[in-house]
């Protein structure tokens, strides 16, 4: 009996009947189709592993590849040096140029992405009628679906020479422009997280509020937020994992050259954009440059597994108060 | 108690209420303008260098014989290639944490695993894939390389995608397929997948559109920025759409620019056939299916 | 006095007793259905009024009628009047923030806030701009509501750590610090246990003395231990919920006046 009869088989043929069949005359298929069946079983079930074996491959490769520098560079000068300069004959290799960059580009895009983000979101969540918020909602998403060399694009061509305009001293290369881009770019991230905390505040608490002669500003800030906060801090904390680990709008808008500063009028390079540097450039295996992406590459994906693991805790804590 | 001591300010209050409804209004306008803002920028900057020799040119020392027939095959590829790995490996996944796994430990680490690898900078993917796929495999810096790469990297988006639309299915159409005979496998296939299909697609759909736009992992394991060819075979080098406009960016000539922004626009315009088609086929489907 | 409404089908009481509100042919409709009809009787201040019948008949929908809660609702739409003293909560220049300041609602399941103790009953102070000692009203409102005793030493502790009955009698703490004169109860015992109610049954008739009170309730046994005045309402074939009989408490029950309301009452509908 093949599979696609077995649809027919359904309909037609007594169960009884199809089963006495089956157990009689032809329990040899029935056997093949276990094995069959089982064959089928274990792909998926190693499909699912995949999973497990991508994260070990992500830590065995950064790792390997991050011991073998500091069995070069010390670990000390890592955290300490205040150079970054592993591609010129006198090489540097403190991390912290990269490092304030990064965490520069992402607290200029954090101002705008969570302001607007949860605003947004409360707009959309309490005060917009359900109509315009479902046409509304969508189009917000395509913010995020646009790629980011789009966004470097804009950064660098648009919104510098905008921005020169005003601030006459801006470099060409610099992290206000790439900050704020990304800001816009992380806003749906905010904005969609926020209003699902929102959402799952349940509809009792506001009446209880309402009921107590409370307007509405008062009834989503007094109850809803605070009912929701773990939720949007979970989305905040997301929000930051996702600005660290961004690329190409730095790599395209800040600028190539490791510099320790916070002006963010200027050039300064980010670690994803120096990765991105090294990789353009012809890198042999084996290298000490070679060995120094992986270095930063492991800083990053540090930094994002915890913001990622505190955003969990937080949802976790979110998730209990309503379930 | 008197009314007396209540200072209840209502005007005050209702004022306060309509210019915090008004701040929600400008924050989400703030959000369309800037897409309105960037699309109508990239379209002034572009228009002009769209033609059909834009499109079927190899890139040039000459801004304008530049063309991006190379990005645009080695895009095709790659989308063809991680179709070709990702779906199916993606949707067993989801059939199986779905519908087989028992709830012990194994599974609850997958889960974890999942969902945190979907939180992870893509950019950590390219440097998998440099180390796995180019060294390790030794496939350098190859066309299979780099859809390899992509692959890990939408997987976690296919089986998110498709677990929900496997969860959306009513339980009791798993119950009928199995209370006619049918095994748990059988079930799945006969029963329970088709009607996921719409959900499944449309979200392997939108995780290949991520992957179109995707450049960090491919500039990582080494795509070139620079290819005036196409490739002939799965370990030929090769370049993508996005990255072939991160090089013309790179230039300092305004007239790579104009070139940059017209390869953006074709990069948009294939964005909503992706978006569109996902959006179309979830309508069709769904409507021949009727629980 | 009896009043024969149009439809004289109608046994429709009006107390003689001074009146905190007057309902005017109420209709409430949600969407195109319409929940009530034409509903107009009296209710007494300082009395427990409770309003009983069959699900569905609009009971709840009434009574969130009366502290405009349908405004915060989409398609619903609310005619009529109901008179406070002199003026009409339904005018157009009536302030419904206004309104459910001074008409207090507690709800069927306990709703406090994800707060302290203290701030879920400081709430409706605050937000109404007091400006008096706000620790001492909440005293004074835990002590009405019979729960000073067993909270006294935990203020700053979660609400929601509290038992079912506990955070019924913090509700109506937070509802009277704000002294409304009226205050409204949508089956405020039906998510309690039997103990529990009658605890809070205890300290409604206590409250009664102070503040209006009306009821919606679909246990019977309860609208007869604790109401003065009771209210039948009935949904007919168009699912539209109409007033058929008000009346003290004591005549409704022993001597109901309408067949449909004698048929509920000893279990032969709804």
């Amino acid at each position: 009996m093949s599979e696609s009869t077995l649809a027919q088989l359904a309909t037609s043929i007594d169960r009884r009947e199809w089963v006495e069949r089956v157990l009689t005359g032809t329990q040899r298929i029935d056997r093949l189709r276990r094995v069959r069946e089982r064959t089928i079983l274990t792909f998926l079930f190693l499909a699912a592993l995949i999973s497990i074996g991508t994260t070990i491959g992500i830590i065995y490769t950064l790792g390997i590849e991050t011991v073998r520098f500091f069995q070069r560079v010390s670990i000390v000068d890592f955290l300490t040096d205040t150079q970054w300069t592993p591609l010129f004959t006198e090489k540097h290799f403190g991390i912290w140029p990269l490092l304030t960059a990064t965490i520069l580009v992402s607290v200029i895009a954090m101002l705008i992405a969570l302001p607007i983000g949860l605003l947004s979101a409360i707009g959309l969540a309490e005060y917009a009628p359900d109509r315009v918020a479902r046409v509304l909602k969508p189009v917000l998403e395509v913010l995020a679906g646009v790629p980011t060399v789009v966004y470097g694009y804009f950064a660098l061509l648009f919104v510098t020479p905008v921005l020169k305009r005003f601030i006459p001293q801006l470099e060409v290369f610099n992290a206000l422009s790439a900050g704020l881009v990304m800001g816009i770019m992380i806003v749906p991230l905010v904005a969609s997280l926020s209003e699902d905390a929102m959402r799952a505040v349940p509809q009792s608490l506001r009446e209880g509020a309402y009921a107590l002669g409370a307007t509405k500003l008062e009834v989503v800030w007094r109850v809803v937020v605070p009912s929701s906060l773990s939720g949007i801090v979970a989305a905040f904390i997301l929000a930051v994992s996702r600005a660290v680990g961004e690329t190409m709008i730095v790599a395209i808008a800040m600028g190539q050259v490791p510099r320790l500063t916070l002006n963010p009028l200027v050039a300064m390079e980010t670690m994803t954009a120096y990765i991105v540097q090294v990789s353009l450039g012809d890198t042999p295996h084996g290298t000490l440059e070679y060995q120094t992406i992986f270095a930063v590459g492991t800083t990053l994906f540090v930094i994002t597994m915890a913001l990622n693991l505190l955003s969990y805790r937080f949802l976790k804590r979110f998730r209990e108060i309503y379930e | 108690m008197t009314e007396r001591e209540f200072d209840p300010r209502l005007p005050l209050r209702k004022r306060l209420g309509m210019l915090f409804g008004l701040l929600g209004a400008v924050a989400i306008a703030i959000g369309l303008v800037t897409l309105g803002v960037l699309i109508a920028d990239v379209i002034h900057d572009g228009w002009r260098a769209l033609s059909w020799d834009f499109l079927t040119s190899y890139p040039s020392r000459r801004p304008e014989q530049a063309g991006i027939l190379s990005a645009l095959v080695g895009s095709f590829y790659i989308l063809i290639l991680v179709a070709l790995i990702a779906f199916p490996l993606g949707v067993a996944a989801a059939i199986y944490l779905e519908e087989f796994a028992p709830q012990n430990r194994l599974t609850a680490t997958i889960e974890i695993n999942l969902s945190n690898l979907a939180a992870v900078p893509s950019i950590v993917y390219g440097l998998l894939g440099l180390g796995v796929f180019v060294r390790s495999f030794m496939l350098g810096r190859s066309l299979l390389a780099g859809a390899l790469t992509l692959s890990l990297l939408v997987l976690p988006i296919i089986i998110i995608a498709s677990r929900e639309a496997l969860r959306a299915v009513p339980p009791s159409i798993r119950e009928a397929g199995l209370a006619l005979g049918a095994s748990q496998w059988q079930t799945v296939r006969l029963f329970v997948l088709p009607a996921a299909w719409p959900g499944i697609l449309t979200g392997t759909i939108l995780a290949l559109a991520r992957a179109i736009g995707e450049t960090a992992p491919l500039i990582t394991i080494g795509a070139l920025t620079y290819v005036a060819f196409t490739p002939q075979s799965l370990f030929d080098p090769f370049t993508v759409l996005p990255i072939q406009i991160f090089n013309w960016i790179s230039r300092p000539q305004p007239a790579f620019h104009e070139r940059a922004a017209a390869g953006i626009i074709v990069l948009l315009a294939v964005l909503l056939l992706f978006n569109g088609l996902a959006i179309f086929l979830r309508a069709r489907l769904q409507r021949r299916i009727r629980f | 006095m009896t009043i024969t409404s149009p439809n004289p089908a109608r046994h429709i009481v009006q107390p003689a007793e001074p009146a905190a509100l007057r309902i005017e042919r109420l209709n409430v409709w949600y969407g195109k259905h319409q929940a009530i009809r034409d509903v107009s009787f009296t209710i007494p201040a300082r009395r427990i009024t409770a309003i009983i019948g069959p699900s569905g008949c609009g009971k709840s929908t009434l009574l969130r009628a009366i502290n405009r809660m349908h405004d915060l609702t989409r398609d619903a739409r609310v005619e009529g009047s109901i008179y406070r003293g002199e003026i009409d909560l339904y005018a157009p220049t009536t302030d419904p923030v206004w309104v459910r300041r001074h008409i207090g609602m507690i709800f069927q399941k306990p709703n406090p806030f994800p707060k302290s103790i203290f701030e879920n009953v400081a709430f409706g102070l605050r937000v109404n701009g007091y400006r008096g000692d706000i620790a001492a009203r909440v005293e004074e409102a835990l002590r009405k509501a019979a729960l000073w005793d067993e909270v006294k030493d935990k203020l700053q502790q979660n609400a929601l750590a509290l038992s079912g009955g506990q955070q019924q009698r913090l509700c109506i703490a937070r509802a009277i610090a704000l002294e409304p004169d009226i205050l409204l109860m949508d089956e405020p015992c039906s998510a309690l246990d039997p103990v529990t109610t009658i605890r809070i049954e205890d300290l409604m008739i206590e409250l009664a003395h102070t503040y209006t009170i009306v009821i919606v309730t679909h246990n019977m046994q309860q609208a007869s231990r604790v109401s003065h005045y009771t209210a039948f309402l009935l949904a007919g074939e168009d699912r539209t919920g109409e007033l058929i009989e008000y009346a003290p408490t004591r005549e409704l029950f022993l001597r109901p006046r309408d067949r449909r309301t004698e048929d509920y009452i000893t279990g032969r509908i709804g």
